[in-house]
């Protein structure tokens, strides 16, 4: 047809996918609502769980996020560095300090206990940037993924020598009961969960909006040669960076290993997808979309395996990656990232 | 104060820069003129350190500054208001003149240069909490030049000030260029707009493929029948 126009096919399509939106929203809600109805306790309690996990994938995420967003680099070993948060917390909660179970001294080596293995991972993270990554920045951008992808190999194999071929379980110190409120049960280990994560992510927020090191990360992110001219130190800037996500990690670890009780050497491969899925949905490069997208997979997840209508937990990846698929042909830059309007 | 040394700069097996000497001295406006591709930004980014030197030697204020990292030289007080502007174009103005000052943390005088910074350009103050990649080109070159001075330069650096802006705005950049200067600012000046540059200019220098073909007083520079004929379309 003569008259359709380019932009009149534009907004037709715009309103097409509006509707479609629209109807996927009504429908998320229309499931949500009646699981609510017919269990409102289970809903409540089944969306803590979420919530909770999506938290801990955010702690991953913003490792993936962060390290995108100053180098551009898919930091594909980041995973297994939480992987070996985890094992360094079960070491030296259980190996080390010898402590089974919940107790007041346990308190005290589980704090202890946060604090190194968010040093450790720190330590490894920077110091895999310096010897593997530096390097490489000027090279093109696929050898530093290629050896993002090896790193991610060798990390693997010291967890496979430290923890062994296959899983292993660790008493937690966390306290097992639940908070009852109503009939909703509510387990101590999330709450704690949410504890430690929620002060960690505003600490995070404070250090890039407020500190000069976090206007450091945001102008080196933005353009590292004008950066350099304005007297940031480009190199020790990126070192902060990978140590501030390996921290993230490490916290990732500690929880993990605390709250589920076990540790594995592969473990990083698939809460590391998991957590670059939700970066990339959040707007990769972007801090606030990665804990979005966390959070928004948390609930996925919790509400597709837990709740009494729905798919069950076999089809719990399917359902998240359905979901990424059709955002990033309806939206390739994800939740909250923009594409950048610079002028030149 | 600043003293470069048979420079040689290369990208790779091509050298852009092929041996040039040059000196400014305490107070004055050099300018290094001459047609694109000459490798005047080349010399500006190689002081800035953001280039590493193929040969020669860089010293200001009597220590080599060669081989040190951008933000050394920064801190040794040589700012640079880059080419192409290069400001933090998802950050307000406001930001962008914070970060300007990176490295000092005497308070009350950064203060102080921030409001004359934004007396120089008021339509800065106009925008200041505006994200300054939203901003015409001029207000984004403002915007460089304020944000280098708030790094209190003793040596500024700047790298084509007038490229892409309307005429009016390019008299005014000149004017604040002059401005800047007699409050106590050396300055070594790049531009394409030669005339320009040369009436604001003590000294200047003509650079040609990366060797300096003439130099001297800029007044007799604007009179010497081969920039005329090159670089002032006489």
């Amino acid at each position: 047809m003569a008259g359709v126009t380019y932009k009149t096919r534009q907004l037709r399509r715009r309103n097409i996918e509006r509707v479609l939106a629209t109807l996927a929203i009504a429908g998320a809600s229309f499931w949500l609502l009646g699981n609510f109805i017919k269990s409102p306790t289970q809903f409540t309690e089944v969306t803590f769980t979420g919530l909770s996990n999506g938290i801990l994938y955010a702690l991953i995420a913003l490792g993936y996020t962060l390290v995108y967003g100053i180098i551009e680099l898919i930091n594909f070993a980041h995973g297994d560095l939480f992987m070996l948060g985890g094992l360094f917390s079960a070491h030296f909660i259980t190996l080390w300090f010898n402590q089974h179970h919940e107790s007041g001294a346990g308190w005290g080596v589980l704090l202890l206990a946060l604090i190194s293995v968010m040093i450790f991972c720190a330590v490894i993270n920077i110091a895999i940037e310096r010897f593997a990554y530096r390097r490489l920045r000027r090279a093109p951008k696929l050898a530093p993924l290629i050896t993002a992808v090896g790193m991610s190999f060798i990390l693997q194999f010291v967890g496979l020598r430290w923890n062994g071929s296959g899983q292993k379980t660790w008493p937690s110190l966390l306290p097992s009961g639940n908070l009852v409120i109503f009939t909703v049960k509510l387990p101590y280990t999330t709450l704690i969960s949410f504890a430690v994560t929620i002060p960690v992510l505003l600490a995070l927020s404070y250090i890039v909006t407020k500190t000069k090191q976090g206007k450091a990360m945001r102008a080196t992110a933005q353009d590292q040669d004008a950066s350099r001219l304005m007297g940031i130190n480009v190199n020790r800037t990126i070192s902060f960076t990978f140590g501030l996500g390996g921290a993230l990690a490490g916290a990732a670890g500690l929880l993990f290993e605390q709250t589920r009780g076990l540790t594995s050497y592969n473990l990083g491969f698939q809460l590391g997808l998991i957590a670059f899925t939700a970066a990339v949905m959040g707007g990769i490069g972007n801090l606030q979309g990665a804990v979005l997208g966390a959070v928004i997979i948390g609930l996925i997840q919790g509400w597709n395996d837990g709740l009494p209508i729905g798919l069950g937990q076999q089809w719990s990846n399917t359902v998240v990656f359905s979901i990424l698929i059709l955002l990033m042909v309806f939206k390739p830059t994800g939740l909250l990232g923009k594409p950048t309007t610079e002028k030149v | 104060m600043l003293k470069v040394d048979k420079l040689e700069v290369a990208y790779g097996n091509i050298k852009a820069i092929k041996g040039i000497s040059l000196e400014v001295n305490k107070g004055e406006i050099v300018t290094l003129i001459g047609s694109n591709g000459a490798g005047k930004s080349t010399t500006l980014r190689a002081i800035s350190g953001l280039l590493k030197l193929k040969g020669g030697s860089i010293t200001f204020e009597g220590d080599r500054i060669d081989g040190k990292e951008g933000h050394e030289i920064v801190a040794k007080g040589i700012c640079q208001s880059p080419e192409g502007r290069r400001i933090f174009p998802r950050m307000s103005v406001s930001e962008n003149l914070d970060l300007g000052a990176f490295l000092r943390n005497d308070k009350e005088a950064v203060a102080a240069d921030r409001e004359r910074v934004l007396e120089l350009f008021p339509r800065l103050a106009e925008r200041i909490n505006q994200k300054a990649g939203t901003m015409s080109g001029g207000e984004q070159q403002m915007l460089a030049v304020g944000r280098a001075l708030m790094g209190s330069p003793s040596l500024l650096l700047l790298d084509e000030p007038s490229m892409g802006l309307a005429p009016v705005l390019v008299d005014m950049i000149f004017e604040t260029i002059t401005k800047i200067n007699e409050q106590g600012t050396t300055i070594l000046l790049v531009e394409q707009n030669a005339l320009a540059a040369l009436n604001v200019a003590d000294r200047a220098y003509v650079l040609e493929s990366g060797n300096i073909k003439l130099s001297g007083n800029a007044k007799d520079l604007i009179s010497d029948p081969e920039v005329t004929k090159a670089y002032l379309g006489g």
